[in-house]
Formats: C-alpha cells, sequence, structure tokens
C-alpha cells in the first residue's frame, strides 16, 4: 500500500430533493499531500468531504481511495483507509469513556486484545491526552474533545486523514498546538476549512471550491494570495497575510519570502514566526 | 432553566462518585447488581399494609452509601427529586380506603394511610438502593453488568447511548430555552406557541445528530455490535456480598424482624 491516492474524476452529486451539491469535481491527491479543501458556506465541502469515506455515492463520476475505486462492496477498506474528523466531536466520541472511544475503531477491525492497549495508549499520547483515558467525554473541554476525536481515529491507523474544521472551536492555543500536531503528521491530509490561516501553516496545496465546482487547485500560498481568484470564490484574504490594521502597512510580501524559509523547518515556524514579526515592527 | 442544567450537572456528579476507591466501588458490578435486584424484588413482594417489616431493609442501601463514601444529603436530595412520582401514586389511598386498621390511643388510623406510608418506604428503598447502586457503581458499569448478565445487547447500548447523549441533548434544550428567554418580553412569545416549534426544532436536530454519530460510528467500522472489553472477575468477595445479602433479604422477607425483636425483649423482661 505505497500510494495512498485520492483521485476524484468529474464527481457530481444531487441530493434527494434535487439541489446539485457538487458539480464535477475532478483532483489526483497523491501520498503524503496535505490539501485544504476551501470554500464559503455551502460551497460544497462537506458534501465533497462525505464522498471520501463512501456516507455519499457520486451520482455521476468516479472517486477512487488508495487502490479500490468507491463502491458499496469496498467499503469497509475504504473505510479503514480513510480516518474522518467531524467537525463536531460530541458526534465522534459516544463511548462511555475516552479510553473506549479511542478503542472502538481498532476493536471493530479485529485488533487482537494484546495489542489494543498499546494501540490506544499510542493515539492518546500522539495528541498528548493520555492523562484522559478514563474520563467520560462529555466532561472534556472543547480542545480535549478535539484532541481525543483525532487520536480515536489515528488509533485506525489510516492512510489518510480527512478532517473537518479541525479548528473551528479551539481557542488560539489549543488551535497553535493543534497545527503543530497535524504538522507531525506523516499522513495523506484533507482538510475542509475557512480557518485559512490554518490551512497556509498545514497545507502546502489548496482546492477552492465554489458552487460546486473547482475554480483552483495549486500551491495554498499562491491560491490565498490571488486576490481577484478569492473575491470570485467569496473568500476573504488569509488574516496574516493582510495589513497590520495599526501601521496599515501591507505584509503580504514579507510574509511571502518569510514562507519560503519557513517551509524547510515548519515545526519551529511558531517561534520564528513571532520573533520576525517582532522584528518587522 | 438554569435549574436544569444544575440538576444534569448533579447526575454528572454520580460519575465523580463512582470514580472512588472503596472496597465497595471494587466489587464487581454484576455482584452489586444482582444483589441489588434481589433487594428490590424482595422489597416490593410485601404485602400491601405492611410498614414493619420493611423498616429493617433500609440496611442495605444505608450500608451501601456509608462504605461507599456517598454523601447521604446528595442523595436524598435526588429522592425528593423523583419522589412526586411516588406520592401522586398512593395519594388518593387514604380517601378511597377508609376501613380502621390501627388504633393509636385515641387516634385512629385507616388503612389508606398506611398503605400510602408503604408505598413511600418502599419508594425510599428501591429507588434509593438503585441510586446508591449507581453512585458506587457507575451507570456505564451497571450497564456492562447488565450485559454480562445476558440482557440483550440492544437495550444495553441503548442505555449507554442514552446515558451518554442526555448531557448534550440537554445542553441543546437549555441553549435553546436560554436563547428564547432573552428575546421573551411581557409581550408573550413564552406561550405554547412557542413550546412547540422549539421542541420540534430539538427533535429534529436530535435526528440529525442521529444520522452524524451514525456516520462516525460506521468511519469506525461499526458493524452493528459494540464490542467492549472490560476485566472483570467474580470472586469470593463478590459471591459473599452477594450470597450474604441475599439471604438477609429473603430472612427479613420471612420473618418479621422487628416484631421478633420486639417478643424477644418482652420475653426477657417476663
Amino acid at each position: 500500500m505505497s500510494h495512498h491516492i485520492v483521485e476524484a474524476r468529474d464527481l457530481h452529486y444531487v441530493y434527494a430533493d434535487g439541489t446539485p451539491g457538487i458539480k464535477g469535481i475532478s483532483f489526483r491527491i497523491t501520498h503524503g499531500e496535505s490539501v485544504a479543501i476551501v470554500g464559503e458556506n455551502g460551497a460544497g465541502k462537506s458534501t465533497l468531504l462525505l464522498h471520501l469515506n463512501g456516507y455519499l455515492l457520486p451520482t455521476k463520476g468516479t472517486l477512487r481511495i488508495g487502490d479500490y475505486p468507491l463502491t458499496k462492496k469496498n467499503l469497509k477498506a475504504v473505510r479503514r483507509t480513510v480516518g474522518m474528523v467531524f467537525q463536531d466531536p460530541d458526534d465522534q466520541l459516544f463511548m462511555p469513556t475516552v479510553y473506549d472511544d479511542v478503542a472502538f475503531g481498532p476493536t471493530n477491525l479485529g485488533m487482537p486484545l494484546e495489542e489494543l492497549d498499546t494501540v490506544v495508549m499510542q493515539a492518546l499520547e500522539t495528541m498528548g491526552v493520555s492523562h484522559l483515558r478514563d474520563r467520560p467525554p462529555y466532561k472534556l473541554s472543547g480542545g480535549e474533545k478535539r484532541s481525543v476525536a483525532i487520536a480515536s481515529v489515528l488509533s485506525m491507523s489510516p492512510d489518510i486523514l480527512v478532517m473537518d474544521e479541525p479548528t473551528s472551536g479551539l481557542d488560539p492555543r489549543a488551535r497553535r498546538r493543534l497545527i503543530e500536531q497535524l504538522n507531525n503528521f506523516e499522513h495523506t491530509k484533507i482538510i475542509a476549512s475557512h480557518d485559512l490561516d490554518m490551512a497556509v501553516d498545514v497545507c502546502q496545496r489548496a482546492i477552492v471550491i465554489h458552487q460546486g465546482n473547482v475554480t483552483a487547485d495549486g500551491p495554498t500560498l499562491e491560491l490565498l494570495q490571488d486576490e481577484v481568484l478569492l473575491e470570485r470564490s467569496g473568500l476573504e484574504k488569509p488574516l496574516q497575510m493582510q495589513g497590520c490594521p495599526i501601521c496599515g502597512q501591507g505584509k503580504a510580501k514579507a510574509d511571502k519570502t518569510r514562507y519560503k524559509a519557513d517551509k524547510s523547518n515548519s515545526d519551529s515556524s511558531t517561534l520564528t514566526r513571532a520573533d520576525k514579526d517582532l522584528l518587522l515592527r | 432553566m438554569a435549574k436544569l442544567d444544575q440538576h444534569f450537572f448533579d447526575i454528572g456528579y454520580m460519575d465523580t462518585l463512582s470514580a472512588q476507591q472503596t472496597p465497595i466501588h471494587r466489587l464487581d458490578p454484576r455482584a452489586k447488581l444482582i444483589t441489588s435486584l434481589v433487594f428490590i424484588t424482595t422489597v416490593i413482594s410485601f404485602g400491601k399494609y405492611e410498614i414493619s417489616a420493611l423498616l429493617p431493609y433500609f440496611a442495605y442501601p444505608v450500608f451501601l452509601g456509608a462504605m461507599g463514601n456517598i454523601p447521604p444529603v446528595y442523595l436524598l436530595k435526588k429522592l425528593l427529586l423523583v419522589s412526586p412520582f411516588a406520592v401522586m401514586i398512593g395519594i388518593f389511598n387514604p380517601l378511597m380506603d377508609r376501613d380502621i386498621l390501627i388504633n393509636l390511643g385515641g387516634m385512629s388510623i385507616s388503612g389508606g394511610w398506611i398503605s400510602f406510608l408503604s408505598i413511600l418506604i418502599r419508594f425510599g428503598l428501591t429507588v434509593g438502593a438503585a441510586l446508591t447502586l449507581i453512585a458506587v457503581t457507575g451507570f456505564n458499569a451497571v450497564c456492562m453488568a447488565l450485559d454480562k448478565l445476558g440482557t440483550p445487547r440492544v437495550f444495553v447500548v441503548q442505555l449507554m447511548f442514552l446515558y451518554r447523549y442526555v448531557f448534550v441533548l440537554v445542553d441543546e434544550a437549555a441553549r435553546m430555552v436560554r436563547a428564547r428567554s432573552l428575546r421573551t418580553f411581557e409581550g408573550g412569545g413564552s406561550g405554547i406557541k412557542t413550546y412547540g416549534p422549539l421542541v420540534g426544532h430539538l427533535l429534529l436536530r436530535t435526528m440529525d445528530r442521529a444520522q452524524r454519530i451514525y456516520l462516525a460510528m460506521c468511519c469506525r467500522g461499526f458493524d452493528g455490535e459494540i464490542r467492549i472489553v472490560k476485566p472483570s472477575k467474580f470472586g469470593i468477595m463478590e459471591i459473599g456480598f452477594t450470597v450474604g445479602w441475599s439471604a438477609l433479604f429473603i430472612f427479613m422477607r420471612v420473618y418479621n424482624v422487628p416484631s421478633l425483636m420486639g417478643g424477644s425483649i418482652l420475653e426477657l423482661i417476663k
């Protein structure tokens, strides 16, 4: 399984009531890529994501996940390959305790009991929440819930991680921590989000969706600086690329060079970025 | 509505209580569940006018609560909260059943009052024991015990989901009611007219959520069965606890302990 590709060809989906969800989306995401799917509300992001784990089957067009075309028959294999993190962690954490929840996926996949504990604890430790193992999910904070939700998917060791708005409802620090954790994952990542700043920090590539169509597909930094494209797709520039509200100076140019320098060592980017901001002033 | 919120946080407090480490907490949930079931069965099997024979049964919930370090005031409050149900069941007994059963000094007490009191005592015993059981075991552990004792999985899973999502549901309902009350002024807006859509909306939201939860379960390989692995052992302590208490309950069912005691004291005096 060396090629964890996701390939959509002319994907169409029409809801039962006749509302078109997506209208002819095509893309190819290869192994290890991290891709942001951005678009305004109602652009079709969620509809697209629901295809990636086979919840919705395309009305027209094909979708290939890994080695399989997406059909009803190989749903199980596809769901094993694709780990889906939902927007509302409460939907995902349905078991009585954090531990049970993280163990839910692996036990369903038939993991032997001896290995289960290691796998669960490893997933919890990756997200830094192993101390929560015996807590019931409804007693966790928003940030903790999000981390556990991601851990519950990581424990199934998926090849492809699909996330719907992973940073929504997080405070700035929890958000920053999550971004760092995401950057450490080696999975293929597909992230739908309105948080364009996060898209810039985590994803090298972005797919812009507007009214069910792909309007652009390319390097995140380039696309999100293209004001004409953003305007046309109902989006706005990421905050970190907008002018400073106090001194009024545009920072886009500085940002561009800065990101190029940061690309090689994205882990330490938080510090260097803060330092450079100070320097810029 | 703030009150409703608080009551539910109170239920969450049960979980905190059940996470304690006492010998009672460490007992296998099955032992506590079986014993409590025997307890409840014997208590409700008494005749309609029984009072004195029921009294010794208070030993069990008191023992559980005391050994399990459960604050009695908290439990009593919970009992009071649900007591209207029991009161409603028995409230008409004194009116319907006016035959005089007992003459205490100059006061005569009718059968209705006796049976009403008996209902209240039974309510206190059974609900008190059930609450204490959950407080020293944890709701989910009780569910697991039910499962291990052969209750159909569907019911067990229902119960577990109910417990997991009742908090989310109450939260959602509380938010909606709060939003409504913030925009309700003296001119109305709080009556049945908005109550209907509010509840309907809550139902729709719940169905949406159920759909999403099911999807989340499918994404992680759900195939109709929930597998939970919990190590458990039914050892000598468990057998002792179950058999000992059950025997005592049955003994107290067969012999009226207070009247036996009273009789023997009278014997001694003679």
